[in-house]
């Protein structure tokens, strides 16, 4: 047994009064969850603090909150996990990002969360003609789709989305990765459409700005930033879909531009977004971005001289790496759940990796 | 006031499925639930669901191998129903996109369970509950111009006319406080179980029993009561479950002597005997001394000899459980677990439609008891049981629908339900705590309504609990509050529970047999000449359970002794 102090964030609407700290001591073994520690201190101090709750073991997404401002689960996070990271030996809990709050550490999820959700249309729409018995599909590939189904809607993802708290109207981790559940199901009728509707959507996948937030704070290894780069790769190569809001060609702008210079080379950016600077789209393209391109140079993002010049060459192990990954004759696309052959890890060869990298997913 | 052709309590697999059937077939539909769906405890049902599809199995050697799991107490009738469609409901799962694993020819993969003849078990990795719910939730959100959703809104009392009819229910919006009462043609009750009775449980905080306590106060009987599951493998540091498909993909159990004991209780099925024989076995050498652990109450589930590729694919949901919750890697060690309360059998008695005596009041899925699972469910056949249940009950209330009226719910039933949380608000801190009550309850009915059971335990349990229930009227609460107020609906919870543990107590001291998962050591054997017959328990207008008997349906299976 070891005593803990949780600081809980209180918030009582009815009451008229601002949101306050409260602190609360607890006893438990150090390898117990955060929530069993707010359930304690609810049992024995103080019934009043809300906390939304069910399973205690990670599956019924219920309690997502922040501990010492990291999103995620509180049945999932042991207290001596959670007091390593915490500033002064206090643990801080307070509700997730992103969604209003309505009492202590209960957010409103149907107000952001499950909306989009809704916004995706998320039911399989079926390949016709529907079979008599199941459909016959690669077993890889319902595995494949096993990882986003994996998602239990705890809201983690969307608490601490930094595209969200920029644009609010998102579609969001969450969402997306719900929509690949249907994109990567070979059962599913409107693979293109579903993808035209979130490219076209300035919202919708080209908005997220690639910042693994998701990534860290999935407790289920959805990984929902990989499934949205997986949407892309798929609007883009396969239905090559090239959207009104230019990214689908800003994505190639990336590739191409850190192909030529192994780093990123700003002044290029722009223009090749556009299709290059000699595209026919570029100048009034390039007209309607000046704002961009002011900021850019007033904040010394960009020189005159770095602009005109390529300072960087992509060195040989950069090509290689293009060469490699284009040379495949298909996309490999890892995932959580395929996690290579048992002759892979019999027992006379090596491991083939830690948990963590088994779990990589697409990069 | 809302008014609806059906209106669905609980929304786990049973009441989505309701819902969706009812919606089918035309009636307008409303589905409640204290939780979001899918927070509902279907979400943790792990390993997968029974069904024949194999053309080389038959729905009667399913049927078979539930009635032999039940000790010969379930009606043979209804697990026929439930074999027979099993396969249908399958198809139409997978048609609507639960993403079941596939075998190499891409079609749906099955694995081993326990006291399955063969191969039966249909699965999406270790989290097939949650992939069907949400699957099930997916086709609510589909359907929300006609399924009204009502979440997180917590039912008080089931609303009954004169003539003794079901016609709507009284509940709690926990977001505003604000209660009303809901009219309907009628209810159907999908609330799942009672596990919270029980401390340790696998079963979440949410499963307290409400719905079997409503129907049990609204009149109805309730059957079974004393069958209580406890699930082998439950992880000893915290009760959570690890699903039979450990077993099923071929995981060990071993003693401290490192033997596989399975070979001396179930010589045949070994670890896929059926759970009340496997928890049995595995209590017998605790309390033989050859269990595992500090204080030898454990015992040693190998997962390490299934293939390391095939547990991260199939068993990923435990692996992390392991990893997260016990600091083992079940890839590389055993993990220690021991029986831990995780099912009740009994439940609101229901017809094979779901209709309890109650016109107008159906339940379905584990709050109800049809019975299929009499004296012990077979693992995977709950997500079954749920789904066709919860199907033929939304059906049948549907069509009950077409030719009546609709009733009006009566307001008596919401204001005095508005007194009673006044009345819980106003207590004074002289009382004990709701959670304290509810702490000693778990502990008592763990201590003497578990695996092995006698007369003078089963005695104390029921003093105890009838000690709580006079210490549960004047149990106190901190919050005041209106918006998300958990602390009132927990003193309503502990009422539930407290009803239904009295239930439990009482069909388990009048069962003076073994059979199934009731193992009484004061009468070890099977006695068919007695009690073969379910034990139902009702209250007549007054707060006392009474007991009264009702007969088995056999159709085929005469009862014989049961080996595994």
């Amino acid at each position: 047994m070891a005593e803990f102090t949780l600081r809980i964030r209180r918030y009582d609407p009815s009451s008229g009064e601002a949101p306050y700290w409260e602190e609360h001591t607890i006893e438990l073994e150090p390898h117990r969850s955060v929530l069993e520690g707010i359930l304690q201190a609810k049992a024995k101090s103080d019934g009043s603090i809300g906390i939304r709750c069910s399973c205690r073991a990670a599956i019924c997404g219920s309690c997502g909150v922040r501990i010492n401002g990291q999103p995620g689960l509180a049945c999932h996070t042991h207290l001596d996990a959670a007091l390593a990271k915490a500033k002064g030996g206090v643990i801080e809990v307070e509700p997730m990002g992103n969604m209003p709050v309505i009492k202590d550490l209960i957010v409103d999820m149907d107000a952001v969360h499950w909306k989009k959700i809704q916004r995706v249309s998320p039911w399989l729409i079926n390949k016709q003609p529907i079979p008599e018995r199941e459909y016959i599909v690669s077993r890889e590939s319902m595995i494949d789709v096993t990882q986003t189904a994996a998602c239990i809607q705890c809201g983690a993802c969307v608490s601490d989305c930094l595209s969200m708290e920029v644009d609010p109207l998102f579609v969001g981790p969450a969402a997306l990765a719900k929509s690949y559940r249907f994109v990567g199901d070979p059962r599913d009728a409107k693979h293109e459409q579903r993808l035209r509707d979130l490219a076209e959507d300035p919202h919708g996948i080209y908005a997220c700005t690639h910042c693994f937030k998701c990534i860290e704070a999935c407790p289920k290894g959805v990984a929902p930033m990989s499934q949205i780069m997986r949407l892309r790769r798929i609007a883009g190569n396969d239905f090559h879909i090239e959207d009104r809001n230019n990214g689908e060609r800003h994505e190639m702008a990336f590739v191409k531009n850190v192909h030529k210079n192994g780093l990123l080379h700003e002044a290029d950016l722009l223009p090749d977004s556009y299709g290059g600077k000699f595209h026919p789209r570029a100048v009034p393209e390039l007209v309607g971005s000046l704002p961009v391109i002011t900021t850019a140079l007033l904040r010394r993002k960009v020189t005159i001289g770095k602009a005109l010049g390529h300072p960087h060459k992509a060195p040989a192990g950069v090509k290689r790496i293009y060469d490699i990954v284009e040379g495949r004759d298909q996309r490999v696309e890892l995932n959580l759940y395929i996690t290579g052959t048992d002759e892979d890890s019999a027992p006379a060869q090596p491991e083939p990796a830690a948990a963590g990298a088994e779990e990589a997913t697409t990069s | 006031m809302p008014a609806h052709d059906v209106l669905i309590i609980g929304a786990g697999l049973a009441g989505q499925r309701a819902a969706l059937a009812a919606a089918q077939k035309n009636a307008t539909v409303a589905i409640l639930s204290k939780v979001h769906p899918v927070r509902s405890h279907s979400v943790a049902a792990a390993g997968g669901i029974n069904a024949a599809v194999n053309p080389a199995d038959d729905w009667r050697s399913h049927a078979y191998d539930t009635v032999k799991g039940s000790d010969f107490l379930g009606d043979q009738d209804a697990i026929e129903i439930m074999c027979r469609e099993a396969p249908g409901e399958v198809m139409h799962l997978e048609h609507i996109g639960v993403t079941f694993h596939r075998n190499e020819k891409g079609e749906i993969d099955l694995r081993a369970f326990g006291g399955a003849s063969m191969k039966r078990t249909a699965y999406v990795a270790d989290i097939t509950g949650q992939a069907l719910l949400h699957v099930l939730y997916e086709q609510l959100m589909k359907h929300h111009e006609v399924i009204d959703r009502f979440e997180e809104w917590f039912v008080t009392s089931l609303v009954i006319d004169e003539q003794g009819a079901c016609v709507g229910a009284v509940a709690r919006e926990i977001r505003s406080g604000r209660m009303e009462v809901f009219s309907a043609k009628n209810v159907i009750l999908a609330s799942g179980g009672a596990g919270q009775c029980f401390k340790p449980t696998t079963n979440a905080l949410i499963c307290t029993g409400d719905g079997i306590a409503q129907a049990y106060r609204a009149g109805a009987p309730l059957m079974d009561m004393e069958m209580i599951q406890y699930h082998p493998t439950t992880l000893a540091e915290n009760g959570f479950l690890i699903t039979e498909g450990a077993r099923g993909e071929g995981a060990h159990l071993l003693n401290s002597n490192g033997e596989r004991f399975m070979e001396k209780y179930a010589p045949n099925k070994m670890e896929l005997a059926s759970r009340d024989v496997v928890s049995r076995a595995e209590q017998t050498e605790i309390l033989e001394g050859r269990g595992v652990g500090p204080d030898g109450t454990g015992i040693y589930l190998d997962i390490t000899v299934v293939p390391k590729k095939r547990t991260l694919e199939a068993l990923r949901e435990i692996v992390n459980i392991g990893k997260d919750f016990a600091g083992v890697d079940i890839t590389a060690e055993p993990i220690m677990i021991q029986p831990g309360m995780h099912y009740i059998m009994g439940g609101v008695k229901t017809d094979v439609d779901g209709a309890t005596p109650i016109p107008g009041l159906y339940a379905a899925g584990e709050v109800a008891c049809v019975s299929v699972h009499g004296g012990n469910r077979l693992g995977a056949n709950s997500l079954l049981d749920t789904l066709i249940f919860g199907r033929r009950a939304g059906e049948h209330a549907a069509e009950r629908s077409y030719h009546m009226p609709m009733p009006e719910a009566g307001r008596e039933r919401l204001a005095a339900d508005q007194e009673l949380v006044a009345e819980i608000l106003a207590r004074p801190k002289s009382g004990r705590r709701v959670s304290e009550i509810k702490e000693e309850l778990g502990t008592t009915m763990n201590r003497y309504v578990a695996v092995f059971r006698e007369e003078s335990g089963l005695q104390s349990a029921h003093e105890v609990v009838r000690r709580l229930k006079e210490e549960a009227k004047t149990a106190y609460v901190d919050d005041k509050g209106t918006v998300f107020n958990q602390d009132v609906l927990g003193a309503i919870e502990l009422g539930y529970m407290l009803d239904v543990a009295e239930a439990i107590v009482v069909a388990a001291l009048e069962r003076k047999e073994s059979r199934g998962a009731q193992f009484r050591t004061d009468f070890p054997e099977r006695n068919d000449a007695e009690w073969l017959k379910h034990i139902d328990i009702s209250r007549d207008g007054d707060e006392t359970p009474h007991v009264s008997y009702s007969p088995v349906t056999i159709t085929q299976w005469q009862p014989e002794e049961r080996k595994y």
